[in-house]
């Protein structure tokens, strides 16, 4: 082994090893979530991932900067292939060692160079869209500084990482490399007017930038809003199928209002060793299931949902993707085992925004990453009324008239048929 | 030359009673059977039910709320007893097949009574109207009294987003040869009236503008002298905007019912 195998495969180790101590720091976060099951229509769910997740279906509802991602996120996945492969040459000292394939290494060389020039030019987009353009949806209370900085940071890195990889192939292609196929960097080349010699320092400097810059890419992802990179696909396989309107049925409810419909066994007490009863709805991180930390790890503060919230659009404090973002900070607190604070606090997640939402479906029909805001504002919402009877007076109201009126109004049950009542019909016969 | 006609409308009991079973039952909803307003709806409804001859009956007084805004205001065990109570009913009629014109009462019979026992055929009021234009049971003329009005049709939350119908109202509106005149946020960007999820029943939290000023602003937009609904939630919140602006004299709002039963001849 050289010395540059050894510290190269020091290195890897140490950064897998990390990356592996923060996955199971939030296997662990999951570990403490609420079952729920999500393995049923695994046709339906794969179909819906490589639609949604691997084709971006839902980006393309705003089609520039939708095709703009979708070429960063292909470009990703073929030069994730080319990473492989740097991986295993710098561990064994070999170079370009699936060079094997032949011309399907000429493919995947050729496309990894020309999506790293897309890439490129997508990343200058969107750092001149950030800090030029400014679209509303970047701008909220939600948006902290330091989410802005997080996006930032990655924007720049990917922009070393592409430009890294674009100058370890021409170093290879300058110093006659043979095996694969580059059609930007001899493009490249070709313009500067570099001529063939001893480029093996160039290549080796850049390749070294380039493959460290990933490890240090991958360890950041977790910490970022971009972990989406990964988490998107897991969230998008297991999210809902079902018609959006439709609410979960609360078994732990019905199991409760059967017992109170039947007299036998309303007062009858709770048979031995039966399970306490759970807490109904959501009020701190102990009640979450894991899909909804699912959500929260893979929020990318896009910010689709709130420009489209009728709530937000005009001026309430409601905003869907802070619910998530708020969730994923309280959960990775992990203060969940200190004894949980309330997700509902006048820092958090107010009552105000909870109860400004109208359920119109807009943020989770828009958001690309299949996230589902409704039920959580409902489960919240739940958590309120059935735990702490709290809800605003006129829903309290609301109530009252369903319970015994069997309307939402003050009306009463017998006046039912009053709308059937001389019912004329005259038939206008125009012809 | 018209024709005068009363109609009696028929309810399951006195159905069982005889011994009958209707092909459809018509759920008329709390907004139907109580709100002023969508009262002319569930009428206009009921008229077209009588003018294509189909065999259909009402639960009545034995109707009660499907239990929707309590549900969505966070009350499972209210929405739960309302449910159950519901289901045992319409199971002891063997209801088979609904009919309503409340998108809410439409998602909540359709997707969330299967759960606690309840499975029926549940068609919204704009694809059963669809369905009798395909069918030809209903004509329409050329010359009625729609045709090239401009008007725009609102999307219901819970019928387009929350259920994927987007194109039956649509259709309908097609079948009165009005001038169609799509709002800048339409189908899967329509924007909310304002009253999903119980917002109907309490004031809106502070804001600068209501949803349904907003909203009623995007259709005014489209210089549409008819405001399509499919919903008494959005019937009333747009009401409500056109007042605000005043322009309620000018523009009217009319659920997809009224519109099909007028320009078909049926009057009041
Ligand atoms: S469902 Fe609620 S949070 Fe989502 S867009 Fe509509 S009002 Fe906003
Ligand atoms: S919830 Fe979805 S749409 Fe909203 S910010 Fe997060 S990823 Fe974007």
């Amino acid at each position: 082994m050289t010395t540059a195998q050894i510290i190269f495969t020091a290195f890897t180790l140490a950064a897998f090893g990390f990356f592996a101590y923060t996955a199971m720091k939030i296997w662990g976060l999951f570990k403490l979530t609420k079952p729920l099951e999500r393995m049923d229509k695994i046709g339906q769910r794969i179909s819906t991932t490589i639609l949604v997740a691997f084709g971006q279906q839902k980006m393309f509802k705003r089609p520039v900067a939708g095709l703009l991602h979708a070429l960063v996120w292909w470009g990703f996945l073929v030069i994730t292939v080319g990473t492989v492969e740097m991986i295993i040459d710098g561990i064994a000292g070999s170079e370009r060692i699936l060079g094997f394939l032949g011309p399907v290494y000429g493919v995947i060389t050729a496309s990894g160079e020309l999506f790293a020039g897309i890439i490129i030019l997508a990343c200058i987009i969107f750092l001149v869209r950030r800090y030029m353009v400014k679209p509303k949806r970047f701008i909220a209370p939600e948006m902290k500084p330091s989410s802005k900085m997080d996006a930032t940071l990655i924007l720049f890195m990917i922009l070393v990482l592409m430009a890294s990889l674009l100058g370890l192939n021409m170093g290879y292609v300058l110093s006659q490399g043979a095996v694969g196929s580059y059609p930007l960097s001899h493009m490249l080349i070709d313009s500067a007017g570099l001529s063939g010699g001893d480029w093996h320092t160039f290549e080796a400097v850049n390749w070294w930038i380039h493959i460290c810059l990933v490890l240090v890419f991958l360890n950041i992802l977790p910490y970022s809003k971009h972990f989406h990179v990964i988490m998107a696909v897991p969230n998008v396989f297991f999210a809902r199928l079902e018609p959006k309107a439709k609410l979960d049925n609360m078994a732990s409810v019905t199991k409760e209002v059967k017992l109170m419909m039947d007299p036998e066994t309303a007062f009858a007490p709770p048979a031995e060793g039966e399970a306490p009863p759970e807490r109904f709805g959501i009020k701190t991180t102990d009640d979450i299931t894991w899909k909804h930390l699912l959500d929260a790890y893979t929020c990318t503060e896009c910010g689709r949902c709130t420009a489209v919230c009728p709530a937000n659009n005009t001026g309430k404090k409601l905003s869907p993707r802070k619910l998530f973002i708020d969730l994923r900070a309280a959960a990775t607190k992990g203060e969940r085992v200190e004894g949980g604070k309330p997700l509902s606090a006048p820092d958090r997640i107010t009552e105000e925004e909870l109860w400004a939402c109208t359920t119109c479906m807009a943020c989770m029909e828009e958001c690309p990453v299949n996230i589902d805001h409704v039920p959580l504002i409902i489960d919240m919402r739940r958590s309120f009324v059935m735990e702490d009877s709290k809800a605003p007076n006129e829903l309290t109201m609301m109530f009252n008239n369903i319970e015994n009126n069997g309307a939402p109004w003050q009306f009463s049950a017998s006046d039912r048929m009053k709308w059937a009542e001389d019912l004329e019909v005259r038939m206008i016969n125009r012809s | 030359m018209s024709e005068t006609k009363t109609i009696k409308v028929p309810t399951m009991a006195e159905m069982a009673a005889n011994g009958e079973q209707p092909e459809i039952l018509f759920w008329v909803g709390c907004a139907g059977a109580f709100d002023d307003r969508y009262k002319k709806v569930t009428r206009a409804f009921t008229m077209i039910l009588d003018h294509v001859g189909i065999k259909y009956a009402v639960l009545g007084t034995e109707e009660s709320c499907t239990g929707d805004p309590a549900k969505r205001a966070g009350n499972e065990f209210l929405f739960q007893m309302q449910a159950i109570q519901n289901i045992e009913v319409l199971n002891a009629y063997q209801v088979k097949k609904i009919v309503t014109a409340c998108p809410h009462c439409f998602n909540t019979l359709k997707n969330e009574y299967p759960d606690l026992g309840g499975h029926y055929e549940v068609i919204h009021h704009a694809t059963f109207l669809q369905q009798l234009l395909d069918e030809g049971k209903i004509r329409i003329k050329e010359d009625n009294a729609y045709h090239k009005m401009p008007m725009t049709y609102h999307d219901s939350c819970y019928l387009g987003r929350g259920n994927g119908i987007f194109e039956a109202p649509r259709a309908v509106v097609g079948a009165l040869h009005a001038e169609a005149r799509e709002m800048k946020r339409c189908r899967t960007k329509g924007m909310c009236c304002g009253a999903g999820g119980a917002q109907m029943f309490k004031e809106e939290e502070a804001g600068t503008t209501r949803v349904n000023f907003e909203r009623i602003e995007q259709a005014l937009e489209t210089g549409a002298d008819v405001v399509a609904t499919a919903c008494p939630f959005c019937m009333t919140m747009l009401t409500d905007g056109l007042k605000e602006k005043e322009q309620e004299d000018k523009v009217e709002v009319a659920d997809l019912a009224e519109l099909i039963a007028s320009a078909t001849g049926l009057q009041p």
